[in-house]
């Protein structure tokens, strides 16, 4: 394959970077100008073309997405989610760090092509420097003429504000975050109906990753061919990877959807390989929600069909980490469980309870005093709660359900071979503690 | 994220008390209004001006923020309670967040949070004695690359070891953010708005003017 230029990220390590100057040196706003020069619903079938999938972690197509907004609205709303939440996945960071006006272009052809008035980025509240860098490339933006009244001297009007969050994972699920917008606790909603037709404010609304509106501009530029030349069929475009734990190179790379665990942990222009002396014991490839790979299946293809196949949710975020031999698995387990236990939002009795069940006896077993049946116990809990089985209303129990039983199933055999060589004595003190 | 019950009997605002919103904090609100559909939409917004503004967001705060959106103070304690960024009581003026999920704690988070509770001598969720520092752990903070990190106020640091504990508390910078701010919101009181020499969103102002 051809060495590949990074489209997302071109702008990363430029002077200034963060400078509408600098952006517009370097061809940005360009797609914008063409953009609203084009009719809203051409911009819409391009980037339905280009089967541009959304990077959020549905992989749902988003110019398919933006085609359910009813035809007769008056009024339309984009969020951008810049929630970022999901461990261990920072890309959107990067992005927004390293390239602000990237997303801004991105939001302003979004908005056309939905006919969107308004664009609210909701950012979570850990993003302070974030916040900072993005705010005042917005404020550039209107200084410029690029937000605001009659974009690029057209009659498109459009205001762009960032909305801050407070601190909760479930805010990044869609209809949580519209709620948490309009100022409530960030509980999901029931859908239907779903946002594209009475979403924040009652009115129909599109949410939309950081990273796919960043898309949306090279889409526009180079055209939907050019998009879907990258990567197979299903899983087209550049795609940014983010790779933690203990590798050489921690950090966010930019691939066609081509490359494999492997690939992203061991390639020099990547992870660039274990630390000194580290092993891989597993790989959790997309995101702490979409389950678990041994360090023989590292040939998983990153893409939106491959994950399937190894018993996984999906691709996720395509954000990996690495856990190395020296870590006792029944540590992760407690930190995953954890994780979803403290952040349910608690509106669905089977998510609220399982996911606390499952922390608790996650806990026992990390504390040297497990049981066998625990697991298959967790196994048909994590069985019984999520919207698979129609028991929930949003999708963040599913995403609990497929890391831990993953990680059960692959390594029962050390999980159990560490409960077996449980000291009977210190079980019994523990217990004691715990109930 | 639980539920906060209250007996109803139970006074927790003294009504004649002077208010604790200060007319700027007030307009810094309404401010925010011509951005929303809603008035309570705003709440969010309101409830980080009003904790930067105080350290927290006391009952009297939540009763007065309810007045200038109209809306019932019961809708204000209803929203706050469900985010864990927003504090009804005192916190240390610095507020120590340590990242505890799966990257940070592969890379040894844990052994750094024990090192902050040794040198600050408190617990999770607990305040030093001299108001300095509180100590909570957060999930994931999209760090991951840094990992093990912490949020001390809106700074994060990167890639901590337990040695560096003692100098990252020592350092009087340490919750400084290295970019210009925009005056929207403000950092938490006590700790000074932008600083001498970097800029803030009015230089956008004087670009826009020239
Ligand atoms: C529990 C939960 C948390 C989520 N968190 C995020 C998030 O932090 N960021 C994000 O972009 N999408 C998140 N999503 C996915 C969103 O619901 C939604 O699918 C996405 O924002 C759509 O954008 P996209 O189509 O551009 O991917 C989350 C979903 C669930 C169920
Ligand atoms: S599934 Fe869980 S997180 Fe989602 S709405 Fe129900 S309780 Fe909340
Ligand atoms: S796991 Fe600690 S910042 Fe993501």
């Amino acid at each position: 394959m051809a060495s590949f230029e990074p489209v997302l990220l071109r702008n990363l390590g430029v002077e200034n970077s963060r400078s509408v100057r600098v952006y517009e040196s370097r061809g940005g706003y360009q797609a914008a100008r063409k953009a609203l020069k084009m009719t809203p619903d051409e911009v819409v079938e391009e980037v339905k073309k280009a089967n541009l999938r959304g990077r959020g972690g549905a992989g749902f197509p988003a110019g398919v997405k933006w085609t359910f907004l009813p035809k007769d609205r008056t009024r339309t709303l984009l969020c951008v989610n810049a929630d970022e939440s999901e461990p261990p996945t920072f890309n959107n960071r990067v992005l927004m760090e390293s390239d602000p006006h990237q997303l801004i272009e991105g939001t302003i052809i979004a908005a056309y092509a939905t006919r969107a008035q308004i664009a609210y980025v909701y950012m979570r509240v850990e993003f302070h420097e974030q916040f900072h860098i993005l705010q005042r490339a917005i404020d550039e933006a209107y200084a410029a003429g690029y937000l605001g009244e009659k974009i690029f001297g057209t009659d498109y009007c459009l205001e762009c504000y960032v909305h801050r969050g407070a601190g909760a994972y479930v805010c990044g699920e869609e209809t949580g975050l519209i709620e948490s917008l309009e100022g409530k606790r960030g509980w999901p909603r029931i859908k239907p109906p779903f946002p594209a037709v009475e979403g924040l404010f009652r009115r129909p609304t599109v949410v939309n990753n950081v990273e796919t509106l960043c898309c949306v501009p090279h889409i526009i530029e180079r055209g939907a061919n050019w998009f879907t030349s990258i990567g197979p069929p299903h899983s087209t475009g550049p795609k940014l990877f983010c790779i933690s734990g203990p590798v050489n190179r921690p950090g966010c790379y930019e691939s066609p959807m081509t490359i494999t665990v492997r690939e992203l942990i061991e390639r020099e222009d990547m992870g660039g390989g274990m630390l000194k002396g580290k092993r891989v014991k597993a790989v959790l490839p997309g995101g702490a929600s979409m389950g678990v790979l041994t360090a023989a299946e590292l040939d998983m293809k990153m893409d939106f069909e491959d994950p399937r196949k190894y018993g996984l949710l999906g691709l996720g975020t395509a954000a990996a980490v690495v856990v190395d031999e020296s870590v006792d698995l029944r540590g992760v387990l407690r930190n995953l469980t954890r994780f979803y236990g403290t952040e349910s939002c608690g509106q669905c009795t089977q998510c609220r309870e399982g996911t606390a069940w499952m922390y608790k006896i996650a806990t026992r077993i990390a504390m040297d005093a497990g049981r066998l049946e625990d697991l298959d116990i967790i196994l048909e809990t994590s069985r019984n709660m999520g919207m698979m089985p129609g028991l929930s209303i949003c999708g963040l129990p599913d995403g609990a359900t497929y890391p831990i039983e993953t990680l059960i199933k692959k390594f029962r055999g050390e999980l159990e071979a560490a409960i077996r060589a449980q000291p009977p004595d210190r079980a019994e003190r523990v217990l004691k503690v715990l109930n | 994220m639980s539920w906060k019950t209250i007996d109803r009997n139970q006074q927790v605002v003294d009504p004649k008390a002077p208010p604790v919103l200060t007319e700027a904090v007030r307009e810094k609100i309404r401010s925010f209004f011509p951005r929303y559909e809603t008035k309570r939409a705003v709440l969010l917004p309101a409830l980080h001006i009003v904790q930067d503004a105080s350290g927290h967001v006391s009952w009297q705060a939540m009763v007065e923020i309810a007045g200038v959106l109209e809306i019932a103070p019961s809708d204000v304690i209803d929203t706050i309670s469900f985010y864990t960024h927003f504090w009804t009581e005192h916190k240390g003026k610095r507020v120590i967040t340590v990242c505890r999920s799966i990257s940070c704690e592969v890379m040894g988070g844990a052994a750094v949070l024990e090192e902050l509770k040794t040198r600050l001598g408190i617990e999770e969720h607990q305040t030093t004695p001299d108001g300095k520092y509180s100590l909570v752990t957060e999930e994931c903070l999209a760090g991951c690359d840094h990992a093990p990190c912490l949020l001390i106020n809106e700074k994060l640091h990167k890639r901590v070891k337990p040695a560096d504990v003692a100098k990252l508390l020592a350092d009087p910078e340490n919750d400084r953010i290295p970019v210009p701010r925009s005056d929207l919101f403000d950092a938490p009181k006590d700790h000074g708005a932008a600083e001498a020499g970097v800029g803030t969103t009015s230089d956008v102002q004087e670009m826009r003017e020239a």
